[in-house]
């Protein structure tokens, strides 16, 4: 540390993580939403804050799971905002306007016997979410981007 | 908020062996200079380590008798599970007379309150209809659990007085009423199968103050009780006031019973329920759920640590006793306790608020500081989640060091690394200066063989990748 200097003026306001999801893999499915959750239980951020974040960020990742072959959920913390980047390989979105339907659903048979597929997952974002975008290549993959503004930030 | 932890950890009996700090649902174990600790704000009194040590070191604590003495009239308030206790030997009717008989002046049953309750959650839930899921809150280690780990649910807590407050008001004034007693002189003592229940009575959740005066392990009343029922002569017994409905509460599923919810979902065990609430703060269960009846014990308060019975032979026990009773209330009582629901008889006086010890520190920045600082740390340790170094996951070593309560060389492999570094250091400074004297020599021969030995400490095995994360 140089002579003089703050430790605490020059430390980061934000925080980044990053977690690989692999599409198809139902066993693991959550575990980077849950993941988010307790950092941000750890951070304090405020508890209705968090479940939109954790409820965004589930959904994001499931949709990865569920629709593409692999992707990544992003997350940066800082005491303002948080962002969630979900970003995958896959095979995109053809009708955005339909899948941002409740009840639209492309889910086969086998993914709605395990409780998934109800076609809530991107307009539950939309809810959660202060930003929401989406941008998608049919045969390439999708990216969505959410903020979440702190707006209880104390100090 | 103050929060009263009733587990107490005897550290003469204590080897420190680590094996509560990985049992431990809230991480609330740490063991330090080779004996275990317990953080009083983190423990939701479940009785995990109670349960899973093999030197008996955590003492889960409740009152003695003589606290009796303070009142002049004592009133037993005791559990449902007690019942099971006895096998179907005894009779309720005998099993409440032996109570009295143990030193008490009256005797209220929690499960006359019980059915009061019932009924409460039943009118409250009609009237929040698709609020829910609603959380069954009788069971102080699962509000505790929420308040802590889940504080985003704390809303769903079915805002209703627990049966053992409403016993203790409604004894209090049904003595000083019949026996003409000022009320100041009654005390009402829980007979509890387990410790969160004690806790939940010295900080209560939903009160400023409990109605409960003090709580007995019902084991350290059982061996007296066992004496007196068979003493007892035959017809001697005090007639049940509870329905059977009262009486199931104390196992698993009775209180969905009692409450006749049509969509519900019972769950018992600390861990099912750690699993099932990460899935409902999720909003992956929107199964139209209205009544969540979860114990932290399993099988209901039937399995708490202040029980003598095994469990599921108690479970059957209670089901077997409980046929005997009638289920209904008499004519009209059930119109009495709407009644008393509408006037709010029986509400929370406070909210449950979500516990946020959790975070690292009051101030957000510096705690996203900590949490880079815990994360960049999470990366030079062994991921093996040992708990050689005392903390129940490599990620909670790394979090105490950031809160400054552990160091890395607590860590059996960061420690192998400095060590042997300074051998080699040591070691290395010493060849420079060629030995001269004998003792030189020797120091030298020391030197070599600190660096071998420190060679030897294992590696750190698998470095295991860290999962999912880049
Ligand atoms: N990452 C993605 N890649 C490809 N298609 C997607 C992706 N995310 C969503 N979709 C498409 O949009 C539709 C609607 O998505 P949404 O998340 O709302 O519902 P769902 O995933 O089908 O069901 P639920 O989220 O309720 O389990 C999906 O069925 C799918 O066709
Ligand atoms: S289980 Fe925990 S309390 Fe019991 S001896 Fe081992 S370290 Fe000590
Ligand atoms: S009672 Fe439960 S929460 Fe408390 S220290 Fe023991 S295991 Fe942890
Ligand atoms: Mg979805």
């Amino acid at each position: 540390m140089k002579n003089g200097t703050n430790p605490e003026a020059d430390r980061d306001q934000k925080i980044c993580l990053s977690f690989n999801v692999e599409g198809g893999n139902f066993l693991a499915a959550g575990e980077a939403s849950i993941r988010l959750k307790h950092t941000l239980q750890h951070i304090g951020y405020p508890a209705s804050l968090i479940r939109r974040v954790a409820v965004a960020a589930y959904e994001a990742e499931m949709n990865i799971i569920i629709h593409a072959d692999s992707g990544v959920l992003k997350a940066e913390v800082t005491p303002e905002a948080v962002t969630i980047w979900a970003e995958d390989k896959g095979p995109g979105i053809e009708d955005i306007g339909l899948a941002m339907q409740e009840g639209y659903s492309t889910a086969p048979n086998y993914i709605r016997e395990m409780g998934f597929g109800a076609g809530m997952g991107l307009p539950n974002i939309k809810r959660c979410a202060d930003i929401f975008e989406i941008e998608t290549h049919v045969g390439v993959g999708t990216k969505i981007r959410i903020v979440i503004f702190n707006k209880q930030k104390t100090n | 908020m103050e929060k009263y932890c009733s587990i107490f950890l005897d550290e003469t009996r204590c080897t420190g062996c680590t094996n509560c700090i990985k049992r431990c649902p809230t991480e609330a174990i740490r063991v330090r200079e080779g004996k275990a600790k317990i953080f009083p704000e983190l423990c939701i009194n479940c009785s995990e380590c109670v349960r899973i040590c093999p030197n008996r070191a955590p003492v889960p604590q409740a009152d003695s008798k003589e606290i009796l003495s303070n009142y002049r009239y004592k009133i037993a308030l005791p559990d449902p599970a007690i019942f099971a206790q006895f096998k179907t030997k005894y009779t309720p009717h005998q099993i409440l007379a032996a109570i009295a008989a143990v030193g008490f002046d009256g005797v209220y049953e929690v499960a006359r309150a019980a059915d009061e309750v019932s009924v409460a959650i039943r009118e409250f839930i009609a009237d929040h209809k698709g609020e829910g899921p609603w959380i069954s809150s009788s069971c102080p280690a699962v509000v505790h659990l929420i308040q802590l780990r889940f504080p985003t649910l704390t809303e769903q807590i079915l805002p209703i007085l627990s049966p053992v407050e409403i016993a203790a008001r409604r004894a209090k004034e049904e003595a000083a009423l019949q026996a003409n007693i000022p009320r100041q002189e009654i005390g009402c003592f829980y007979l509890t199968p387990c410790p969160a229940q004690v806790a939940a009575i010295r900080s209560p959740y939903f009160l400023e103050k409990s109605n409960v005066d003090g709580a007995l392990a019902i084991s350290s009343l059982y061996s007296e009780l066992r004496v007196k029922l068979a003493k007892l002569e035959k017809q001697e017994e005090s007639p049940v006031k509870a329905t059977s409905l009262g009486l199931a509460w104390g196992r698993i599923g009775g209180q969905t019973k009692a409450v006749q919810a049509d969509n519900f979902l019972t769950l018992d065990g600390v861990f099912n329920l750690l699993e099932l609430l990460e899935e409902i703060e999720l909003d992956r269960f929107n199964n139209n759920v209205d009544f969540l009846e979860c114990q932290n014990c399993q099988g209901g308060c039937v399995g708490g640590i202040f029980t003598a019975e095994n469990p599921f032979v108690a479970r059957v026990t209670l089901r077997r006793m409980t046929n005997k009773l009638p289920a209904k209330f008499e004519p009209g009582h059930e119109e009495k306790i709407r009644q008393y629901y509408r006037e709010g008889f029986y509400n929370a006086e406070k909210k449950v608020e979500p516990y946020c010890i959790m975070s690292l520190d009051q101030d957000i920045s510096k705690a996203i500081y900590m949490v880079e600082q815990s994360e960049k740390i999470l990366k030079h340790l062994p991921g093996l989640d040992c708990g050689a170094c005392g903390s129940p996951t490599c990620r909670t070593l790394a979090e105490d060091i950031v809160r400054g309560l552990a160091s890395e060389t607590d860590c059996m492999f960061i420690l192998r690394e400095k060590v042997q570094s300074l051998a080699e250091q040591m070691l290395s400074l010493a060849l420079k200066v060629p030995p001269v004297t004998v003792v030189q020599r020797q120091i030298m021969k020391t030197q070599q063989e600190v660096l071998e030995l420190a060679k030897r400490i294992p590696p750190p095995l698998a470095r295991r990748e860290p999962k999912k994360e880049d």
